[in-house]
């Protein structure tokens, strides 16, 4: 399944090198300059029908309406709170948002300070201020188990195409992992298994790069856990 | 500038004490992603001076007065170690170096995108290790290629480089010698993709004719720098591809 992604070169670029003088459309993290498509970020070069852009290598995490993120509560306030989500911006959750019935000033009996949560991003204007919602499917507080965090850019590779990475790291390691766009990954199951999953994450996040992803990782679990043809087994 | 000396800068033969011609730069050793707690970071030597960026950000804006809701702001610390000169430097921020901050942030602003991160702010700091006349030029070169590091959107990396006049000649890259003892010094900052100017100070006397010859010299060896800086990123990122692909 790389393969389809394979493109012939992978060519690193850094902000300002010549993307394209042949008249293609500046795509993601590309402008144009006398009619030359330059990129505006370090990364690398993506060819997609006739546009040319940059897959970032790096980078903080941009809200996008419709994310689901897990993040942080950080200051409480009468009707809000506010969660820090890895972004540039604060994201006040307010209690309007929360699947309870809260009351005026009655915020701290709900969530506290460094409570972690699942929240999905509701909408980002263009004065980017962001508004989150606990109130659907999935979206809830969490306890136990453990948050990794990972760069953003890499956030796709954990997933994979059409979520084959996460689901076989689910199946081989039997744990239940969430994966937030701003990077931050939530690992809930066995101590030792957890172990492993954090291990294989942080093997996708160095080896992002390269290809045939989903095999390396899948021989690098397999060599940590037992495995029968349905997944994970017990001893 | 301001010194008098009996050494010869430039010798008949039109080389200069450090062995270099009047059209030449001092070495340059640059080095992208040096530190890891930073977002992005870089290491600069050009000749005796010895250069550290690092970038945080985009991230929220403190103090909230400085805040802009159609930007991000650039704010740009530069700090000279008190080891960094032959005589102790006095620690914390003087009149020099909050000027080096300011020309700095706002030849960055030029270059990074700033309206894809309003109300935020990009905090860059340059830390002087070792000094020997051109730190600001230094300090902006190392500051643009770690803003590249960081990820942070931008149109161009920025190099920079003095020329100046000593002797009588006009000459590229200004070592401290000839700072102290020559008549001009033009540090010059561009972007590449277009030859803007983006800094440009002059300190001394020079004619007309002596000050285009010296933004000849200068932009092109802004060039000769932007090819480096280009190196360094690229050489840092296919370093970390080449180790995972082993």
């Amino acid at each position: 399944m790389e393969r389809r992604n394979a493109r012939p070169t992978r060519e690193i670029v850094v902000p300002g090198d010549v993307l394209d003088e042949t008249g293609m459309k500046p795509g993601e993290n590309a402008y144009v300059q006398d009619g030359k498509v330059r990129a505006s970020v370090t990364g690398v070069r993506n060819v997609f029908q006739n546009t040319v852009g940059v897959i970032p290598l790096k980078g903080c995490y941009m809200p996008k309406s419709g994310d689901t993120v897990i993040g942080v509560i950080n200051d409480i306030g009468p009707s809000n709170w506010m969660v820090d989500i890895n972004a540039p911006y604060p994201a006040p959750l307010h209690v309007s948002e929360v699947p309870w019935k809260v009351e005026f000033g009655d915020t701290s009996k709900y969530l506290g300070i460094g409570n972690v949560v699942i929240i999905k991003i509701l909408s980002v204007d263009e004065s980017r201020k962001i508004q989150v919602t606990m109130k659907d499917s999935g979206l809830r507080r969490i306890t136990g188990g453990r948050v990794v965090t990972i760069p953003c850019s890499k956030v796709s590779r954990v997933i994979g195409k059409s979520g084959t990475m996460i689901s076989m790291l689910k199946n081989m390691t039997d744990c239940r992992i969430t994966v937030g766009q701003n990077g931050r990954i939530w690992i809930d199951g066995d101590d030792e298994n957890c172990d492993v999953a954090a291990e294989a994450i942080a093997m996708i996040e160095s080896k992002a790069q390269s290809g045939n992803l989903t095999d390396a990782v899948k021989d690098f679990i397999g060599s940590r856990l037992p495995q029968n043809e349905y997944g994970y087994q017990e001893e | 500038m301001s010194g008098h000396t009996d050494m010869v800068l430039v010798d008949e033969n039109g080389m200069r004490i450090d062995g270099r011609t009047a059209e030449q730069h001092r070495p340059i050793k640059i080095e992208a992603g040096v530190l890891d707690n930073a977002d992005g970071s870089a290491y600069v030597e050009i000749g005796k001076n010895k250069v550290l960026a690092a970038v945080y950000g985009p991230r929220e804006c403190h103090p909230r007065h400085l805040q802009d809701p159609t930007k991000a702001i650039v704010q740009c610390k530069y700090n000279m170690e008190t080891y960094s000169v032959s005589d102790r430097k006095r620690p914390g921020p003087d009149r020099r170096s909050i000027e080096i901050s300011k020309i700095i942030s706002e030849a960055l602003e030029k270059v990074v995108l700033t309206e894809l991160y309003p109300r935020a702010s990009i905090d860059v700091y340059i830390e002087i290790l070792q000094a020997n006349a051109g730190t600001r030029c230094a300090g902006l070169t190392a500051a643009s290629v770690a803003l590249a590091d960081a990820g942070i959107p931008m149109r161009d990396i920025v190099p920079a480089i003095a020329a100046g006049k000593a002797d009588g000649h006009v000459l590229l890259d200004l070592n401290k010698e000839e700072d102290n003892y020559g008549q001009a010094d033009v540090p010059i900052a561009i972007v590449p993709s277009t030859d803007e100017i983006v800094l440009l100070q002059m300190d001394g006397n020079m004619t007309r004719e002596e000050f285009d010859h010296a933004i000849d010299l200068a932009v092109n060896a802004c060039h000769e720098v932007y090819d480096l800086q280009r190196d360094a990123l690229k050489r840092r990122y296919s370093a970390k591809k080449g180790e995972v692909s082993e």
